[in-house]
């Protein structure tokens, strides 16, 4: 919101700056006239009552219609806007087909697919810039809410419904400010605080790239410490909730999409950054990092541990 | 006159009870008066039980990343903070002063339905028994003072909590309609001779629109409880997905109990402040018949506003601008008020008072969240900023920064009729700044940090640029807050020995209640002084320029 990168979000932003300098000079009048009371009406001794002065009609009209003609100026400026973030305002052919992006939200992580190419990935969106993007919102559990607050206005998604919303930035992330944050919105139990996710802003020819490796899997690992991981994610549980493309079996959607864990920022939705170490002590007890969250302690020994962080690490 | 009896006339006397008669006269009594004060007192002590948990919460988030309560355990207090201001402090502290003040100030004897009254009082006790008794259990309510479906399901919230917020939400609603229904009659019925309509107090004429408003919300409510007990205990399917039913609908059903609940907790408090101002002034209520008129606009537009609440859940474009235009027409009436309390001041001979402290810092704050209440209303700033701290700056600054300053404003103004003794204006002073630079140091931070993107209901948040500072920032401000309530409690039991003797009319007012002694007797008046004008004390005080020969001021002519 502070400065917002879409034109959506600039909708809300232009918006939300005139009804702030409104709210300034309503509030300076109000604060204004008691400050001068206080100071200009105070009661000295010895006075009497003063005059009683029980109203005036015309005044009374007069800070009536004030304020609604106020309002009337705002809802002008609203409208429009509203119905340019609207997405059952646009002609029924720009709304049909495959979403661009499916939003999928989960206790307490974000699930994103994208249907037009068949790829799943997890906590950290990428997407081409200067497009207006149809996304829908479904939820696998309770309600949470997608928000981007540099990009966009949130959205909720509602168990047994279906929403959309449009999705758009102006321009590319860069080094300095490499992607935008993004986060649940709409509280969801336990972990609401750690559902957080990263937007990443690409121009299209990147984007392309980007979603053309994801496409093409996971590949192979090569080092030694890795396949013993990779032998690990088939052996131990993690196959019966986290996909993998590539390997064979692991197509499970209840937990997040792994294909390219080593290349995504964010552990855990938000509650660690990717790294080694926190991989490790994420694999080593999850309750412990994050609590309550619906992957179980898998008692692996500390070699296992090494292994399993190395496969992990190597999903690039 | 019919003459067959349809309820047959008590052979024995009722109960009778005199003050003096220690804790059986408390637990027994059926006199208005007593039962205010029980109100006030477990009203005030709920505010306690919610404040310390407001505190623990800011504790919490006062750095980033903080351990000092499990997600778990926050989530229990920040739904127990949400519930129990909105259910134990606010609603009930203020039926709790209509209790006290609404018969004296229309020289009624007592309420119209006394045992009603003591049942809705111990309703509300008992239903904030319940809800605490929860945390026991094995977890207090977890999904949020407005327990969004399905999170309060079953499979998403496991623990009896919700129970418990279900069953003693019921229960107290019955309290509240009892006592709602007892107000609506004794102010209809019950008004001493010359008191018409058109003169009622504008305290007594705001518990009466309040409490129809009761009436007309609360059994949403209690049918959104049903619901949930049923899908909760007996398998049934109103808000499951999974099972062919539609959470949205626990949303349209709560909210539209949940919106005018909004103006529930905000009317009587308008009320306090029409009648605080004008005394602490010196003069009438400026456009009376606008500001009682304005209220009436207030009643019937929050019954068409609640979906404002549902802006991201997905309504469409019509319902969205719809919903968003209703909302802002609120400000119009709202605004009325505000413009006839500044007139009321203006030209005024001002005495500074506690009281007047807090009731004329009351217009100023409460149009601060009058204001982002606007902002809400433009629907693309609200998908924008709803759900972030935005919204809990907003809605403090109602809340807190209104009904609670205006409630504040109630207890120094009523304490002398009540007790009988003064409260210290010392200590009310220093309560006062207290709470003015600890409540907005707590709460105007918060709106920068919803504009930057910290949603609301999170238990912890990471390290980004300034949200650390601030948030300390905000802690800091509670803990002066919560200085502020403590001298306000040190007051009130320093004042009840030694404070000064108060006298009938300590304020020089105008209303009936001033008529009589404080504290009044269980009768509550020897003689009702004849009301022939809105301010029948001040005709007493002024026979040379009464209100009744004034064109406006007589409020309608005798009939």
């Amino acid at each position: 919101m502070s400065d917002p990168k879409s034109p959506f979000g600039l909708d809300s932003s232009n918006l939300f700056n005139v009804s702030l300098l409104i709210s300034f000079l309503i509030l300076l009048g109000v604060g204004g006239v008691v400050l001068y009371s206080i100071l200009r009406f105070r009661a000295r001794p010895g006075e009497g009552e003063p005059p009683q002065d029980f109203g005036n009609r015309r005044l009374e009209i007069a800070w009536t219609l004030f304020p609604a003609l106020v309002l009337v100026v705002i809802t002008a400026f609203m409208v429009p806007a509203l119905a340019r973030q609207e997405v059952d305002t646009y002609p029924p052919e720009t709304i049909q087909g495959d979403p661009d992006i499916w939003v999928i939200g989960h206790q307490w992580w974000w699930e994103f697919r994208y249907p037009k190419s068949g790829v799943t990935t997890a906590n950290e969106l990428h997407i081409p810039t200067g497009q207006r993007l149809l996304v829908k919102l479904e939820s696998a559990d309770v309600i949470h809410d997608f928000w981007v607050p540099d990009l966009n206005p949130k959205m909720d998604t509602v168990p047994g419904n279906t929403n959309w919303m449009w999705l758009e930035a102006d321009q590319p992330n860069t080094p300095d400010h490499p992607y935008y944050p993004g986060e649940c919105a709409e509280y969801c139990g336990n972990q609401h605080a750690w559902m957080l996710f990263r937007v990443v802003a690409e121009s299209p020819d990147q984007y392309q790239a980007w979603l053309q490796h994801l496409k093409a899997g996971a590949t192979p690992p090569t080092d030694e410490a890795a396949r013993r991981g990779a032998l690990l994610f088939t052996q131990k549980t993690c196959i019966s909730c986290h996909a993998i493309t590539g390997v064979p079996n692991a197509n499970s959607q209840a937990g997040p999409n792994l294909t390219h864990f080593g290349s995504r920022s964010l552990l855990g939705a938000g509650v660690l950054n990717n790294t080694p170490d926190n991989v490790r002590k994420w694999l080593k007890d999850p309750q412990a990092v994050k609590p309550g969250n619906n992957m179980p302690n898998v008692r692996l020994s500390d070699a296992e541990l090494d292994a399993l962080t190395a496969y992990m690490e190597s999903l690039k | 006159m019919s003459a067959i009896p349809l309820v047959p006339e008590p052979t024995e006397a009722l109960p009778r009870v005199r003050s003096n008669e220690g804790l059986l006269s408390w637990i027994a009594t059926v006199d208005h008066k007593q039962i205010g004060i029980l109100y006030l007192i477990t009203t005030v002590f709920f505010l306690v039980v919610g404040g310390l948990e407001a505190l623990l919460m800011r504790i919490q988030l006062a750095q980033p990343r903080n351990d000092f309560l499990s997600p778990q355990v926050y989530n229990q207090i920040f739904t127990m903070h949400g519930t129990t201001m909105i259910f134990l402090v606010v609603m009930p502290i203020l039926i709790g002063f209509a209790n006290y003040v609404v018969p004296l100030m229309i020289g009624a004897r007592d309420m119209a339905f006394p045992r009603l009254n003591a049942l809705g009082y111990w309703l509300l006790l008992f239903s904030g028994l319940l809800l605490y008794y929860s945390f026991v259990s094995g977890g207090a309510p977890d999904a949020g003072w407005f327990a969004d479906a399905p999170l309060s399901e079953q499979p998403y919230s496991t623990t009896l909590g919700m129970d418990y917020y279900a069953v003693g939400l019921l229960v107290n609603g019955m309290g509240t309609v009892a006592a709602a229904i007892n107000l609506i009659v004794t102010i209809l019925k019950f008004r001493a001779p010359g008191l018409s309509l058109r003169r009622l107090p504008l305290f007594v004429w705001m518990v009466l629109l309040n409490s129809v408003l009761i009436i007309l919300a609360l059994p949403a409510l209690n049918a959104a409880l049903v619901m949930l007990i049923f899908d909760r205990y007996l398998g049934a399917h109103f808000f499951r997905a999974m099972t062919g039913g539609q959470p949205l609908l626990w949303q349209h059903v709560f909210w539209s109990f949940g919106h005018p609940e909004v103006y529930i907790m905000v009317l009587p408090a308008f009320g306090m402040i029409s009648e605080i101002l004008p005394v602490f002034s010196r003069k009438p209520i400026y456009g009376y018949g606008f500001v009682a008129g304005s209220t009436l606009a207030i009643l019937v537009l929050s019954l068409l506003v609640y979906a404002h609440h549902m802006f991201v859940t997905g309504l469409g474009f019509t319902l969205d601008l719809t919903f968003g235009v209703m909302s802002m027409l609120i400000a119009i009436p709202t605004g009325v008020k505000v413009f006839n309390w500044l007139a009321t001041v203006w030209g005024g001979r001002i005495r500074f008072t506690t009281a007047m402290c807090f009731a004329v810092a009351f217009p100023f704050l409460f149009s601060i969240g009058g204001v982002t209440g606007v902002q809400f209303a433009i629907v693309p700033i609200d998908k924008q900023l709803t759900d972030s701290y935005y919204v809990v700056a907003h809605m403090h600054y109602v809340l807190f920064g209104g009904t609670f300053f205006a409630v504040m404003a109630a207890f120094y103004y009523w304490f002398p009729k009540i007790t009988g003794r003064m409260l210290s204006e010392r200590l009310g002073k220093q309560q006062f700044w207290l709470m003015f630079i600890g409540f907005n140091m707590t709460f105007l931070i918060q709106h920068v940090l919803g504009w930057l993107g910290m949603p609301r209901r999170v238990y912890t948040y990471d390290n980004n640029p300034g949200w650390d500072i601030m948030n300390m920032i905000s802690t800091i401000g509670a803990f002066i807050l919560a200085v502020g309530v403590l001298v306000f409690v040190i007051n009130v039991f320093v004042s009840l020995r030694a404070g000064k003797i108060a006298g009938d009319n300590p304020w020089e007012g105008w209303t009936l209640e001033w008529a009589t002694s404080s504290p009044p007797p269980l009768y509550n008046f020897d003689q009702v002084p004849p009301v022939r004008s809105r301010r029948p004390l001040w005709d007493l005080a002024h026979p040379e320029r009464p209100d009744w020969k004034h064109p406006v001021g007589h409020g309608g002519k005798d009939q």
